[in-house]
């Protein structure tokens, strides 16, 4: 069961004289997810489009378990559970109706149909909409149904471009869940999204793109220490009472600590070379030191620090 | 592949086939359940409730000199109206909804191939506008049998109903190519409407009454069949009258020339636009991006 792919081979896609994707390269495999990261018009729907053969891309392949996406679809996408973009459903169809016709194209057994339609709206939390109709749902609740068409039938791969957009919190959190248990159950989960908190919770991995090249791919802990100046991370202190330049100093003697700024008369940050345990070695120093340390905590998220460096402008 | 329960794996995708016949069954359910067949089946009906109400209270003479005279005044025009206007509205927008209205969205991005979409959307167009014409069939029927009895049922009526059904397949083949060409809605709805309504019939009367040259190229021409085999006699393939100018010059005058398609020139007319168009538009739409 191991061993779902996808890769983009040399994929470019161009409109007219815009380039939005532009020799894309990139080889997922195993059982993970990755997060797929860009600012605004970086070409990640670009790419997932191209993954389920809804644009062509003008030049390279698409491949999933390495069959070619668009000489053949079908057969490429026979495991693959999407959501591209918001898609719309039939208004007058109930969301029964919408899934089964979902069920019926993917060629889950009638026997389990109804069972695996249960399943899947239970797990969006919309069991009192079963037999509802679309054209009466808002959109988050229409985004919940689709979330449930692509995860219908328990598909090896999930390709999903920005799924919690729309959802209000506990809808981004029941989603996240759906996704880490997902995981769980051995799946090649490729998702796109802007919110650097939900991709550093439930992702493995991370690409980031601008401007339809990929600019970095890796385990987020190797993306985060390459791309940060010194391989760190940096913590923002808050303490009781002001601080003079001569308690900085001594905080800048403490072992692994780069760099120490003042933020404001009570608050500084520190750069510490290195990951988890030096943090902690470095709150109990300050601890002892007797400064009246009440607020000790990552200054911005680690990836988030990284997204800031690796793009430095949008759009 | 046996561990996953559900089976949505490679080995179980269904076939084109049936695939096809999904999204027929689910399309069919959409278009039934819309206002647009609600407004259309509404329009059957009233034409239907006007006839009724002409022929029972007028009686004009014409139409009652003999059943298959009944049939044509009925059917003749307002069939083929209904039809049309069928086509329009199940076909008009058929495919570039499903852009505009990103309800392709959905689907597309599942194991099916585009033509399976296509093919199974035309089905349910069809399915659709046959249920509205059997509606508009059996009130003429139901008429004639009235007052002609089941006996006076000519085989002719027989004969226009199976035209008919060729026009609807073939009409809701050029309405599905201009829905696929076009991704705004508006747009393939109003060129459909306007080719229809307006375009075919004043080329048709150009081609033949000023240039002389049959239309075999126009699709309503072809659809004339419908009307023209109720009509005893057929109405004969060409016609030219003269109208000479009244200052007695002979030449100088304007000759009109009328032409009829004959059973087999309708017949292959319609067939070869439903070919030529569902291959034009399914081609077009398997080419065309969601973007
Ligand atoms: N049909 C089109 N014609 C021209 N340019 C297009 C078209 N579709 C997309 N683009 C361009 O391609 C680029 C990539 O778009 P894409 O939708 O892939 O971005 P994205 O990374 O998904 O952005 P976002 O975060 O906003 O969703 C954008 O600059 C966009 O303007
Ligand atoms: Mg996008």
């Amino acid at each position: 069961m191991t061993g779902h792919t996808l890769q983009a081979a040399n994929l470019s896609k161009e409109y007219g004289h815009f380039t939005a994707l532009s020799k894309l390269n990139l080889k997922l495999e195993g059982s993970k997810c990755i997060g797929f990261l860009g600012p605004n018009g970086a070409g990640k729907t670009t790419t997932l489009k191209i993954f389920t053969d809804m644009i062509r891309p003008t030049s390279g392949e698409a491949f999933i378990n390495g069959i070619n996406v668009h000489f053949d679809k079908k057969k490429a996408l026979a495991s693959v559970g999407t959501l591209i973009e918001t898609p719309e459903i039939y208004g007058s169809l109930t969301a029964r109706e919408a899934l089964s016709m979902i069920a019926e194209i993917k060629g889950i057994p009638k026997s389990v149909v109804k069972k695996s339609i249960l399943k899947v709206i239970e797990r969006v939390k919309m069991k009192e909409w079963l037999d509802k109709k679309i054209k009466n749902m808002s959109k988050g609740m229409k985004q919940r149904i689709n979330i449930a068409a692509a995860i219908l039938g328990n598909p090896d791969v999930i390709i999903l471009d920005e799924p919690t957009s729309g959802l209000d919190p506990r809808g981004m959190s029941e989603v996240r869940s759906i996704i880490k248990d997902l995981k769980r159950e051995n799946r090649l989960i490729f998702m796109s999204s802007h919110l650097l908190s939900e991709v550093s919770e439930i992702c493995d991995e991370v690409a980031m793109i601008d401007h339809g090249k990929l600019l970095a791919y890796g385990p987020i802990g190797e993306v985060v220490s390459k791309f940060s100046h010194d391989g760190a991370g940096e913590v923002e202190v808050s303490v009781l009472r002001p601080v003079g330049a001569a308690v900085l100093k001594r905080i800048r003697g403490i072992g692994g600590v780069g760099s120490v700024k003042r933020v404001d008369g009570r608050t500084f940050t520190v750069r510490t070379s290195g990951g988890i345990k030096e943090q902690e070695a470095l709150l109990s120093r300050l601890v002892k030191m007797k400064i009246g340390v009440i607020g000790f905590k990552p200054s911005s998220s680690a990836l988030e620090e990284t997204y800031l460096s690796v793009f430095k402008e949008t759009v | 592949m046996a561990k996953n329960p559900e089976f949505g794996n490679r080995n179980t995708v269904p076939n084109s086939f049936s695939q096809t016949f999904t999204m027929l069954k689910y399309s069919f359910l959409e278009y039934i359940r819309s206002r647009r067949f609600f407004v259309l089946l509404i329009i059957a009906v009233a034409v239907g409730a006007i006839l009724t109400g002409v022929m029972g209270y007028f009686r004009p003479q014409g139409s009652f000199a003999s059943p298959l005279a009944f049939y044509s005044d009925w059917w003749g025009e307002s069939g083929t109206f209904m039809i049309i206007l069928s086509a329009i509205f199940f076909g008009g927008d058929a495919i570039s909804g499903e852009f505009q209205n990103k309800t392709g969205y959905f689907i597309v991005g599942n194991p099916i191939r585009r033509s399976a979409i296509y093919v199974g959307k035309w089905l349910a167009a069809l399915t659709a506008s046959l249920a509205i014409l059997a509606v508009f069939a059996l009130m003429t029927i139901g008429n004639g049998v009235y007052y002609f009895g089941a006996s006076g049922l000519p085989y002719q009526f027989v004969e226009s109903l199976l035209f008919s059904v060729l026009y609807m397949v073939s009409a809701l083949g050029l309405t599905f190519f201009f829905s696929a060409m076009f991704k705004s809605s508006t747009v393939a709805i109003l060129t459909t409407v306007i080719l229809l309504l307006f375009v075919f019939s004043l080329v048709q009367t150009l081609v033949a009454g000023l240039a002389h040259v049959q239309p075999w190229f126009i699709i309503t021409y072809g659809a004339q069949i419908i009307g023209n085999v109720l009509m005893n006699p057929y109405p004969s393939p060409v016609t030219t009258r003269g109208f000479t100018s009244a200052s007695g010059g002979g030449t100088g005058g304007l000759a009109l020339t009328t032409y009829n398609a004959t059973i087999p020139q309708g017949i292959t007319i319609l067939l070869v636009y439903f070919a030529v168009t569902i291959i034009a538009g399914l081609v077009m739409f398997e080419r065309k991006e969601f973007t």
